[in-house]
């Protein structure tokens, strides 16, 4: 059986790839999905805004209450030198390439336009074979149109990825007017993959103790149904190798986003839920599917049940009535 | 020869070379010595080596006993070893010092000279600690400044090798050890070529070794000790040879000549002050300036004071002198003169060959830190010039007791022109002086001028004052004493304009800088009238800058550190403004870089937006304000309040006579009350409609300035409009009315309260019942509400239920507005002790926090009720306090003991009812005490009328039938450490006293260093590379005695088990131990949220609640009972909270991924233990078997 895929000019053992979890915050982690069987490995993101929060945090901290009262001039030894969070990842990447053989693609989350430039240098120096730019942000000025944060998202994307020289790949949200307005101008823009999408955690009340509380729901298979749709309906329009994230908890899942166009297929809350390991199981039960379906290759499947090659092209555009479309048919008929 | 320069200070110049000179270091804090521990340990923790290659060895011990017998060891052993230290801690090595001295071992201790505890503490310099320790045998080198400190602690380490006698190398304390200059650094070659490897073998080899044994240390008899002791002679009369060759060969290499005894002014000079330390400095400036006017007049600078060359001594002073006058930094009541005074009488005697013998005077100065200036010489030298000099007399103050004191002409100053003097006045921790450094640093390091920086603190640790004094100029330094005639003034603080008098110190036509909301424009009416004056009598030009706005913009917060140094550079000139703006980025690259760009960015933001904002403002011709002075207490304080303390918030304590103070250290309590900080900018307001009456905001005030009263309506006449109240909720209480009103001129804006507040507003849950509000707009509304609060009459504590924290909050408490950070950890928990038992208390208190937020001047925080009754409190030394409160237990007890066979034996003429009634009180609640308290007022109404010796004893100790509770309070480092020997013992005593550990995990005042009760993994100074070994268990050590109550609390996690626990630990009849968990500045974390932390820290299980109560032991229960949860959630939720864990992660990951493990093994561990401990079986007469 044939599961070799490509992924930003990669060519990957199988599509299944590991993405941005906290399964990836060691060495050891990392080797453990490559054990596993992960195509590639997507590492967890590296915040801006946590990083400069980081480092205003630690300067408040050693300079709080000092130099005020004779006895106590300061309260913290002054170390020689700190290792930020960005040098504790860019350390990672090299510790990583250097104990395991798949591809790994940096994360990043950028809040300044130079900074995403300058991080993504950082990573690339630091030996990451490609670097995925995860666009999450949420937009509460209410005098910033959705053409202007478009287009800020377009000038990151191009700016990082005239900046350097490994592939670069968009996680982006399902939130643009027109997605594949969107998904286009990325793919003009230089992305070499689109992954979609980035799940965004929702804040919750808490009603004992009235509180607003981050609260992470991992995904269900339910969420694969969005990128699944857009894979399906971008297949063949855009040049961009497409990554489905979202949803996919074993090799069914996969088999699914592959034959909607999908170049790999990524996992984070079942892997959490089931432990690295569980790559393997899905790499079975996709194996056993095309088995069964007498697929010989991932090649083969790709793209087989997008809009442009599914039986009916507007089943991917018309989901919310199509029962009435259904009933509708077969009376015509 | 080394060719660097660099501005330091005196402990980092001297710490740089004991560690690269030994292989062992044995450290403990104490100010102000505690620097050279932390560079030292810092610098292991970043493997540096020393000149041999190898990284010393830094330990901590537990005191400075520890210290000293540590380092006796590691000498033992042959080791290069030394240690830093300070005042009391000198005192504890003496022991030591005596055997390793007659042991003739190499050894050099660096010694931060510091005043001892007398009649007060005092962290400040003079030499009174080093002179205790003149007949140890160890040989005393003094330094006078900050190159001979670095310069000292080499030729110190190259004398001691050879002549075999240890050497404490000493300079003035805070003056020498904190002032930063610029010095020319010593290099590796330097210390190679002193360092002679002959003798470092030899030391080595008179180690103890099982390949050459030999016995040290015998006992001695009779017979011999004797002529033993003698032997050591010839390496005494060599020793100041030793030395002086040492520094002859330092001279070589480095080209800066010392001698033992060094005389500087007129060869044919009439008059010589001699003496040591930092005051040579001034002297000899002074001897210049007046040679320089046809003066004779020297000055002789004794270095090596021990051994006493008395020929080198006698032969460096000019044979034309007329008169001496020998000063000595230090006070020997009683003696026939100070020490040096009497070994220069001796030195004289014995080997004075001039024609006329001198006039000899001997002279006290500079005792504390206090400012010894060219004024004060000129004063001396003009006391030898009399007939008959003044002896023993003091300069420096004003002694209108014993009249000792010379007159000084504070006019006289002899700053030259060329130097340039900038004074600035900042708030504490607003980074002023850090700033300040590294302007200093920038000068310095960029130009060829010399620098001299040194910083005077405040004595609170909440909303202080700083005040940076920094001389610039072409010619190096020599002015040990603070500015009096300043170019440059600078007030980075305007809310102190109107309190303290910054201007009287500026020269004609200086420079004035404010930091002021108010604009070029506007500023001039909003000056007091006596500022506006001296800013038009002395023409200074004065400049505005709104610092806090620019600061805000750039990201800064509230810290106005750079802004302000941008314009101290723009106006002052001292260096071309373009370079000062380029040396200032410069430098914050340097600074802040390893920290993280943003800082960095958001320094570089602040300059560049300073000067646009720097504005000067064009003085008017005449004064028009009509804002005065505020007064430092109010006019209805006191006299003694008035006259003395007032004076010391002012900041003219100096010119307090003696006769103004007790004779005897006793000062009177409830001090604060008068001293308005008005440091908050915000604080709390109370919405009565919302609030639930629980109580917490009150218990967690670690100021007590949020009060609860319940009280009976008809008491609200005359209330303002303003004053809010609400009937109770409490229906035991049904009836009465309730408030809760805020002191709003003694809050400090910590915020704890509106954090613990549970109440909220239905409809807006983003405000409480407890809400932080501007204070100015409200503060003379409150003010008025506030003394209309205190006015009504307190809750009557008959009828208070102590064990609902709603109800007992209502009890006032007797300890309140001290100098504590603002929402300190430890306060709350003294103040409870105070609302439950203040008025029967006795407190002892070991040195640190607690000692210093509880009893420094000017203004104390132990306070008295309306009956006159509060706590009496006392300090002793940090390592004795639980002795020193057994001893008070112990003469109460006896005190109360005599009373009662007084009682018994004069029982026909008191009454048998009243006696009995006496005998037997039952005094266990508030109810018996009161009644106890009648019957002694009684009692005493009869003694009146009876003339017998023993009713006039009784009646003297009548008041001892009252029940005394004796609290011991201290904090970590000695309840852990220092002093846990003697709280060993007085546990195990069984005597009834009550002992508050307020736990903060670090020896919090002298600035977080390591104790036993840190926890592993933090980070601390002395563990900068994160504490590798758990914390001590010091409740289970205590629990293992059987007959002592121990407890553990965090009032932030469970309030209602610590109330119980203070309850039920007083009310044990023997020892009980509170072990409280106390936030900490130290910690890293977010005052106004802490108790979250250590909410956090109980459910991680990183802290335990419980209590062990022997009562219940004979009741056949389980003595341990667990108020807290089993973990429910992972340790490391708790130690991302606070900076001393997560700076582990951000130095050392892999030692933070490996400790934070360990720390978590830690908790389930314990966990286990006390879980079975806490829920095995009981039986009767704890046999441990089940019942």
């Amino acid at each position: 059986m044939d599961l070799t895929t490509t992924y930003l000019g990669y060519t990957l053992r199988s599509p299944i790839v590991a993405s941005a979890s906290p399964l990836s915050e060691t060495v050891d982690g990392i080797r453990r999905l490559e054990d596993a069987g992960a195509g590639a490995v997507v590492m967890f993101s590296l915040f801006e805004e946590q990083l400069r929060l980081e480092q205003l945090s630690l300067n408040h901290h050693m300079n709080f209450g000092t130099e005020s009262y004779s006895e106590a001039l300061s309260y913290f030894p002054e170390p020689q030198e700190f290792k930020t969070s960005s040098a504790k990842y860019l350390e990672l990447i090299s510790k990583a390439k250097a104990h395991v053989s798949i591809p790994i693609i940096a994360s990043l989350n950028g809040t300044t336009p130079g900074n995403w430039v300058k991080y993504a240098r950082q990573i690339e120096h630091a030996g990451a074979d490609g670097l995925e730019l995860n666009l999450y942000s949420i937009p509460t000025d209410p005098d910033l149109s959705g053409a202007q944060i478009e287009q800020m998202d377009i000038d990151t994307v191009s700016a990082v990825c005239s900046a350097v020289g490994i592939p670069v790949a968009v996680k982006l949200s399902p939130f643009f007017s027109n997605m594949a307005n969107m998904a286009k101008r990325f793919d003009e823009a230089g992305a070499r993959a689109l992954v979609l999408f980035n799940r965004f955690y929702q804040p919750d009340i808490d009603l004992e103790t009235l509180e607003v509380k981050p609260n992470i729901l991992l995904s269900t298979p339910q969420a694969q149904r969005l990128p699944m749709r857009w894979i399906a309906i971008l297949f063949g329009h855009i040049q961009a190798d497409m990554a489905a994230t979202g949803g996919i908890h074993g090799g069914l899942d996969a088999a699914k986003m592959l034959l909607a166009g999908a170049t790999v297929t990524m996992m984070a809350s079942a892997l959490l839920r089931h432990g690295s390991g569980h790559i393997a199981t899905a790499e079975r039960e996709l194996i056993d599917w095309m088995e069964t379906h007498e697929y010989t290759s991932v090649t083969q499947m790709r793209g087989a049940l997008s809009q442009r090659h599914a039986e009916d092209p507007a089943a991917y555009e018309r989901a919310q009535y199509m029962k009435a479309l259904t009933y509708y048919k077969a009376v015509q008929r | 020869m080394g060719t660097q320069f660099m501005t330091l200070d005196g402990n980092e110049a001297v710490a740089r070379i004991a560690y690269k000179l030994n292989e062992v270091i044995a450290i403990y804090p104490i100010t102000p010595s505690s620097a050279m521990g932390e560079w030292s340990d810092e610098w292991a923790a970043s493997d540096m080596p020393n000149l041999w290659g190898t990284i010393p060895k830094v330990v901590e011990m537990q005191s400075e006993a520890g210290a000293a017998g540590t380092v006796h060891g590691a000498l033992q052993a042959g080791s290069l070893t030394t240690t830093f230290t300070a005042s009391q801690g000198l005192l504890l090595m003496i022991p030591n010092m005596y055997k390793i001295a007659g042991e003739l071992t190499a050894a050099v201790f660096h010694v931060a000279a510091r005043s001892l505890a007398a009649q007060g503490l005092s962290i400040f310099g003079d030499h009174s600690d080093v002179m205790q320790v003149r007949s140890t045998g160890w040989g005393l080198l003094s330094s006078a400044s900050v190159q001979e400190a670095h310069d000292f602690a080499l030729i110190a380490q190259a004398a001691t090798l050879k002549a075999r006698v240890p050497f404490i190398h000493f300079f003035d304390g805070f003056r020498t050890s904190h002032e930063v200059a610029r010095i020319q650094l010593l290099d590796d070659d330097d210390m190679r070529a002193m360092m002679d490897d002959e003798l470092i073998f030899a030391h080595h080899r008179r180690g103890l070794s099982p390949e050459h044994p030999f016995i040290r240390g015998t006992a001695q008899n009779p017979d011999v000790y004797f002529q033993a002791r003698e032997t050591v002679n010839p390496f005494y009369n060599a020793c100041p040879d030793i030395v002086q060759a040492a520094m002859d060969q330092f001279a070589g290499l480095t080209g800066r000549q010392y001698h033992l005894y060094e005389y500087y002014g007129a060869p044919d000079a009439e008059r010589v002050i001699v003496l040591m330390g930092s005051g040579c400095e001034t002297a000899q400036e002074t001897a210049n300036y007046l040679n320089a006017q046809g003066g004779k007049v020297g000055v002789l600078k004794v270095r090596l004071y021990r051994p006493f060359d008395a020929e080198r001594f006698v032969n460096a002073l000019p044979k034309t002198v007329r008169s001496i006058a020998i000063m000595d930094r230090t006070k020997e009541p009683g003696g026939a003169g100070e020490p040096m005074y009497v070994d220069a009488i001796t030195a004289l005697h014995e080997s004075w060959q001039g024609a006329q013998f001198p006039v000899v005077v001997g002279g006290r100065y500079g005792l504390s830190s206090k400012e010894f200036t060219p004024a004060m010489v000129m004063a001396i030298f003009d006391n030898l010039a009399e007939d008959k000099p003044r002896n023993h007399f003091t300069v420096g103050i004003t002694d209108d007791v014993g009249f000792t004191s010379l007159a000084v002409d504070n006019s006289f100053s002899i700053e030259p022109d060329s130097v340039v003097r900038a004074l600035f006045y900042g708030l504490g921790a607003d980074g002023t002086v850090g700033a300040n450094k590294n302007s200093i640093k920038i000068i310095g390091e960029n130009t060829p001028n010399y620098a001299q920086g040194y910083f005077v603190y405040d004595s609170k640790k909440s909303g202080s004052m700083t005040v940076s004094h920094l001389r610039f100029g072409p010619e190096p330094i020599r002015a040990p004493y603070l500015i009096t005639r300043a170019n440059f003034i600078a007030c980075h603080q305007p809310t102190f304009l109107d309190r303290f008098d910054m201007l009287s110190d500026a020269v004609p036509g200086g420079v004035f800088l404010l930091n002021t909301v108010f604009g070029p424009n506007e500023v001039w009416s909003t000056l007091p009238r006596d500022v506006q004056e001296q800013i038009i009598d002395r023409q200074l030009r004065f400049y505005v800058i709104d610092a806090l706005k620019v600061a805000r913009e750039s990201g800064m917060g509230g810290r106005i550190n750079t802004v302000m140094q941008v314009c101290f550079f723009a106006i002052s000139g001292v260096l071309p403004r373009e370079d000062a703006i380029n040396a200032i980025k410069h430098s914050i690259e340097k600074t802040y870089g390893r920290k993280g760009e943003e800082v960095v960015a958001m320094n570089l933001k602040a300059v560049d937006n300073t000067l646009e904002n720097l504005h000067v403002v064009q003085v008017p011709a005449f004064v028009s304000s009509a804002v005065e002075m505020i007064p430092p207490v109010p006019a209805t304080a006191p006299a003694f309040v008035q006259g003395v303390l007032g004076t010391m918030i002012a900041r003219h304590g100096d010119i307090i006579p003696v006769s103004a103070f007790p004779i005897d250290g006793t000062y009177p309590s409830g001090t604060t009350q008068y001293e308005k900080r008005n440091l908050a900018t915000e604080i709390p307001v109370w919405d009565p409609e919302v609030c639930i009456q629980c109580g917490k905001c009150a218990m967690v005030c670690p100021h007590a300035v949020i009060r609860i009263k319940a009280y009976e309506p008809a008491a609200l006449e005359g209330a303002s409009d303003s004053f809010k109240h609400v009937p109770t909720r409490d229906h035991e209480w049904a009836g009465m009315e309730y408030t809760i009103q805020v002191a709003p001129e003694d809050c400090t804006g910590c915020g704890i309260c509106v954090d613990v507040c549970p109440a909220r507003n239905k409809s807006m849950l983003n405000l409480k019942a407890l809400n932080m509000a501007p204070q100015p707009p409200i503060r003379e509304q409150e003010v008025v509400n506030w003394d209309f609060f205190l006015g009504l009459p307190e809750t009557d504590r008959l009828n208070i239920k102590t064990t609902s924290i709603r109800q007992q909050q209502a009890q006032q408490p007797l300890f309140e507005f001290s100098g504590a950070c603002a929402g300190c950890g430890e306060t709350p928990y003294i103040k409870l002790v105070t609302q439950l038992f203040g008025d029967r208390t006795v407190i002892a208190n070991a040195t640190g926090c607690s000692s210093i937020y509880g009893g420094n001047l000017p203004t104390t925080p132990y306070t008295s009720n309306a009956d006159g009754r509060g706590p009496a409190w006392a300090n002793s030394l940090f390592e004795d306090n639980a002795e020193f409160g057994y001893g008070m237990r112990v003469a109460l007890d006896k005190q109360a003991e005599q009373a009662v066979e007084l009682l018994k034996a004069l029982e026909g003429d008191i009454g048998g009812v009243l006696t009995h009634a006496l005998l037997e009180a039952d005094q266990r609640d508030e109810a018996g005490i009161h009644e106890q308290r009648e019957r002694v007022a009684l009692l005493k109404e009869k003694l009146v009328d009876m003339a017998s010796p023993e009713a006039k004893r009784l009646a003297e100790l009548a008041d001892a039938l009252i029940k005394r509770d004796v609290w011991i309070i201290g904090g970590d480092g000695w309840a852990y450490d220092i002093g846990f020997g003697g709280l060993d013992h007085v546990l195990a005593s069984g005597r009834n006293v009550n002992v508050l550990v307020l736990d903060t995990e670090v020896y919090s005042n002298t600035g977080g260093q390591m104790s036993k009760s840190t926890p592993r993994s933090a980070v601390a100074k002395f563990a900068a590379g994160g504490k590798p070994l758990a914390k001590k268990d010091l409740g289970l050590i205590a629990m293992t005695y059987g007959n002592v109550y121990v407890a553990r609390v965090a009032m932030g996690a469970k309030d209602e088990q610590t109330l119980r626990a203070f309850i039920e630990a007083e009310a044990y009849d023997g020892p009980s131990l509170i072990i409280a968990y106390s936030h900490c500045i130290a910690h890293g974390i977010d005052m106004r949220t802490a108790l979250k932390n250590q909410k956090a820290a109980v459910d991680t299980g990183q802290w335990l609640l419980y209590r062990y109560n022997p009562e219940r032991e004979t009741r056949g229960e389980n003595p341990l009972m667990l108020d807290s949860r089993a973990p429910k959630l992972p340790l490391r939720d708790y130690l991302q909270m606070e900076n001393r864990f997560k700076m582990l992660e951000l130095t050392n990951p892999d030692s933070a991924a490996s400790l934070f493990e360990q720390a978590q093994q830690d908790v389930t561990t314990r966990w286990a233990l006390y879980d079975y401990l806490a829920s095995r079986p009981f039986g009767p007469n704890g046999s441990g078997q089940g019942a």
